[in-house]
């Protein structure tokens, strides 16, 4: 352990005096963030999952998800409408991935110009949600009381609503979350805060909860309305 | 490319550094002493708050243990004191009792030994041996204080409301907790209970990104992973556990808080409450469970790091001899944070859990006994033909060891499901986990205290004052929990409110009235610690030599008193590990000499 190093090896990431993944620190708590959010998602999801399989039967999703907003009545479009959610926070990561690369090269009009597309996709997510959720309730969903029937036509349990509304609830604000930071950076790089310290690293953090948010969206679709 | 315009743009303490620091910047007494960011006094905000919760939540236990030992005196004066909620007719009342467990078990696990041990010494040590001028983000730092205070304060005054606090157990099963017509604790105590461990979830995690990201981010030039203390080690993977499991317990509150507001039936199923039927259906009180106890059982470990890293590094340094097996050490600190995630269902072998899966768990259970024996002999090898000092740490140090064999031992009797249908629930648990995690992690804390006062507050603790604090704590420990081992064994459950009207447990009446006296005058020892405590911060004797044990780590290269900054110059760099003791007829070699030509190596 005390025995002197040789120079001739190239760099010593972990002998002290510089950080080791050669990040500096703010991004680093950021993934720790971020694995400690995965437990707090997963945790969620794993109970979902228990409840789930230990009852009998459960909603057929492709029965509950299949209305979209103007749809006529007697007609029926399974998923259609999650999809396109799905497919609006998708490309909002691409829009945050353009913000990114465009801060690295240090050209803030089109920081600028993917931001306000991100926190749009954002919003336009929310939008959605906030529909399908109206809509769910309007049907006699919510909390406490389900009106879906179960696969094979017993009465189901209230557990499918709850953990439904909690979970993408929780999710929801995940992304409100997200919005809200993604204003803060607009702003601050509209006040070219980032232009006068050189760099847009808090950009990248951002970025980084941002495709996190996306990221647990994929297996809260995934268990909610796919399987 | 944006990494390293920061990596490399110096840190503003740095930038003090170079002009002089004695034109110090304004400090008021609020920016020094109520909102700091320097992570020295952060450490004693939560060393001192730490200290309140101890002594209100050993208070607690006096009570019920008074209410244990003489289940027939009365205490009128109580009644004058605490009020009808809790004494009616000078005997302390049930649901208070049930309160009193309660807030005692939540109280010492979460607020005292978990923020108080390691919020307090990674705080303060993490910098200071690292060789860092403060905290990654010293503003974070100070946020984790005063959400933890925060959390104190909630929880505190659920003690005032007029249903009382929590009295589900600490561990707060639905459908109790769930339920506020079950019970009065848990109407608004609970709430409150709720909010202020949301509160205390927050603060940790806080902490906990600063701790990791300081000791990976922020060592100083030639300090390695494998120079660090073990000290930073434990505080390291300690940091990594609370990250990674207090998320689920957030989790499990959620749902929790949704069954009680909300109307879901996440974890309630085929209820009657007071002869009426509940409409809940299709949930799981056990999926709380494995939510509650994958937070909980690496919280016993979030307690015994710290611990066993502050032993080491004490052992070590007043054997004045290397630590043994430092390698072996951070090895086995590895193995138990490992471990410790793939265990949690050993508490719930009598709840309904599969016997097989069962099974499962009580092989990672038993596993856990190789890195905990690894640790044990390495300690007891450190001390072997070792030129020991008894200091008052170096004391609570081999207590600590001791309580931690006393109380391991039977861990290994618990972690057997067979084991387990005979002695779950019952005081012989009680008297394990108090021993292994509860009264060793205050040893641990003790240590810490009596080590790093000096450091703390440029003072020296008053010596016999401690040699008694630490006789009366240590002999007192063992008289209170030995006896309950036997108790235990002959079936007598905890929890219960009195053992007087039970046929078979009447004979241990005058045993438990000997462990509650001896609680009370252990109790009452804790005062001469307190005394001590705050009287030498103002008169102790002055600190005269900046390094007085002879210690080879960082932060007794700085001075007395050091300032926010830590090193008055140049941060040092370090040349070797932290434990040359002893070596080539030098009794110790601080980390920052440079490896000599004719050095042997080790």
């Amino acid at each position: 352990m005390s025995t002197p190093t040789t120079a001739a090896v190239p760099t010593k990431w972990w002998s002290g005096g510089k950080s080791p993944f050669n990040v500096e620190y703010g991004k680093l708590m950021m993934w720790y963030f971020l694995m400690s959010d995965t437990f707090t998602f997963g945790a969620l999801l794993i109970a979902y999952g228990t409840i789930r399989f230990s009852s009998n039967s459960w909603p057929n999703p492709n029965e509950v998800f299949q209305s979209y907003p103007g749809m006529s009545e007697g007609t029926s479009a399974p998923l259609v409408f999650v999809s396109i959610m799905t497919f609006i926070l998708i490309i909002s990561s691409v829009t945050m991935v353009l913000a990114v690369r465009a801060g690295q090269e240090m050209k803030k009009n089109k920081v600028v110009f993917n931001l306000i597309l991100t926190i749009l996709g954002g919003l336009a997510f929310l939008s959605c949600q906030a529909w399908e959720w109206t809509h769910l309730h309007h049907e006699g969903a919510w909390w406490g009381s389900n009106p879906f029937l179960n696969e094979d036509g017993t009465q189901s349990s209230t557990n499918f609503t709850n953990f439904f509304f909690t979970i993408t609830g929780f999710h929801g604000f995940h992304v409100f979350s997200g919005v809200i930071i993604n204003i803060i950076m607009l702003i601050m790089t509209l006040n070219n805060v980032f232009e006068k310290r050189g760099h847009y690293l808090m950009i990248e953090k951002a970025g980084l909860y941002w495709h996190f948010v996306d990221l647990v969206w994929v297996f809260v679709f995934t268990c909610f309305y796919l399987i | 490319m944006s990494n390293e315009a920061v990596l490399h743009t110096p840190s503003s303490y740095a930038v003090h550094d170079d002009h002089a620091h004695d034109h110090h910047h304004h400090e008021t007494f609020i920016t020094k002493y109520v909102f700091s960011q320097d992570h020295k006094m952060i450490s004693k905000q939560f060393l001192i708050t730490g200290m309140v919760w101890a002594l209100i939540g050993g208070l607690l236990s006096v009570l019920f243990r008074l209410q244990l030992g003489y289940p027939d005196s009365k205490f009128p004066w109580l009644q004058d004191l605490l009020g009808k909620f809790w004494v009616e007719d000078g005997r302390i009342t049930a649901q208070a009792y049930y309160a009193l467990v309660t807030t005692h078990g939540t109280v010492l696990i979460f607020f005292v030994l978990t923020a108080g041990l390691s919020g307090t010494f990674a705080n303060f040590l993490i910098p200071l041996q690292i060789g860092a001028r403060d905290m990654a983000s010293p503003f974070m730092n100070m946020l984790s204080y005063w959400f933890f205070f925060a959390a104190s304060c909630v929880m505190f005054s659920s003690l005032f409301v007029e249903t009382g606090p929590f009295s589900g157990g600490w561990t707060a099963y639905p459908p109790l907790s769930a339920l506020g017509q079950a019970s009065p604790g848990s109407k608004t105590g609970m709430d409150l209970w709720l909010i202020s461990m949301a509160l205390f979830v927050v603060s940790t995690l806080l902490g906990g990104l600063n701790y990791v990201a300081t000791v990976l981010n922020m060592r100083t030039k030639g300090m390695s992973m494998t120079r660090l203390p073990l000290t930073i080690w434990a505080l390291f993977f300690t940091a990594v556990l609370g990250i990674l499991t207090f998320p689920v317990l957030f989790s499990g509150f959620i749902l929790l808080i949704f069954d009680r507001n909300f109307g879901t039936s996440f974890y309630l199923s085929d209820l009657y409450v007071n002869g009426t039927v509940l409409p809940n259906e299709g949930g799981s009180a056990i999926l709380y469970q494995h939510l509650f106890w994958f937070l909980a059982h690496p919280e016993v470990y979030i307690v015994m790091l710290p611990a066993m890293g502050m032993v080491s590094e004490i052992l070590s340094i007043n054997s004045r001899k290397p630590i043994f097996g430092y390698i072996a050490m951070v090895g086995s600190l590895f193995a138990i944070t490992c471990l410790s995630l793939l265990v949690w269902a050993h508490h719930m072998f009598v709840t309904g859990l599969n016997p097989f899966l069962g099974s499962i768990f009580v092989l990672f259970t038993l596993l856990i006994a190789v890195p905990s024996a690894i640790k044990v002999f390495n300690w007891l090898t450190t001390l072997w033909r070792g030129n020991i000092r008894f200091t008052p740490a170096m004391m609570f140090a081999i207590g600590f060891v001791s309580l931690f064999i006393s109380g391991g031992l039977t861990g290994i009797w618990l972690g057997n499901s067979a084991l387990d249908i005979h002695l779950h629930d019952t005081y012989f648990n009680i008297a394990h986990f108090h021993l292994v995690m509860g009264v060793a992690s205050f040893f641990g804390m003790f240590a810490g205290v009596y080590h790093w006062y000096p450091k703390m507050y440029g003072r020296q603790l008053n010596n016999t004052l401690a040699y008694i604090h630490f006789w009366v704590t240590m002999i007192g420990a063992y008289l209170i929990f030995w006896p309950m081992h036997y108790e235990g064994l002959a079936g007598m459950p905890r929890r219960y409110y009195d053992y007087s009207i039970w046929e078979s447990f009447k004979q241990f009446a005058e045993l438990n009235r000997f462990i509650s006296t001896v609680v009370i005058i252990v109790f009452a020892t804790q005062f001469l610690f307190l005394f001590n405590f705050f009287y030498s911060i103002f008169k102790g004797r002055k600190a005269t030599n900046p390094n007085p044990w002879g210690a080879n780590t960082l932060e007794w290269t700085t001075p007395i008193h050091p300032g926010h900054g830590n090193w008055p110059g140049e941060i040092p760099e370090v040349h070797r590990w932290a434990y040359d003791y002893g070596k080539d007829d030098r009794e110790f070699i601080p980390q920052t000499e440079p490896v000599g030509a004719n050095e042997s190596h080790h």
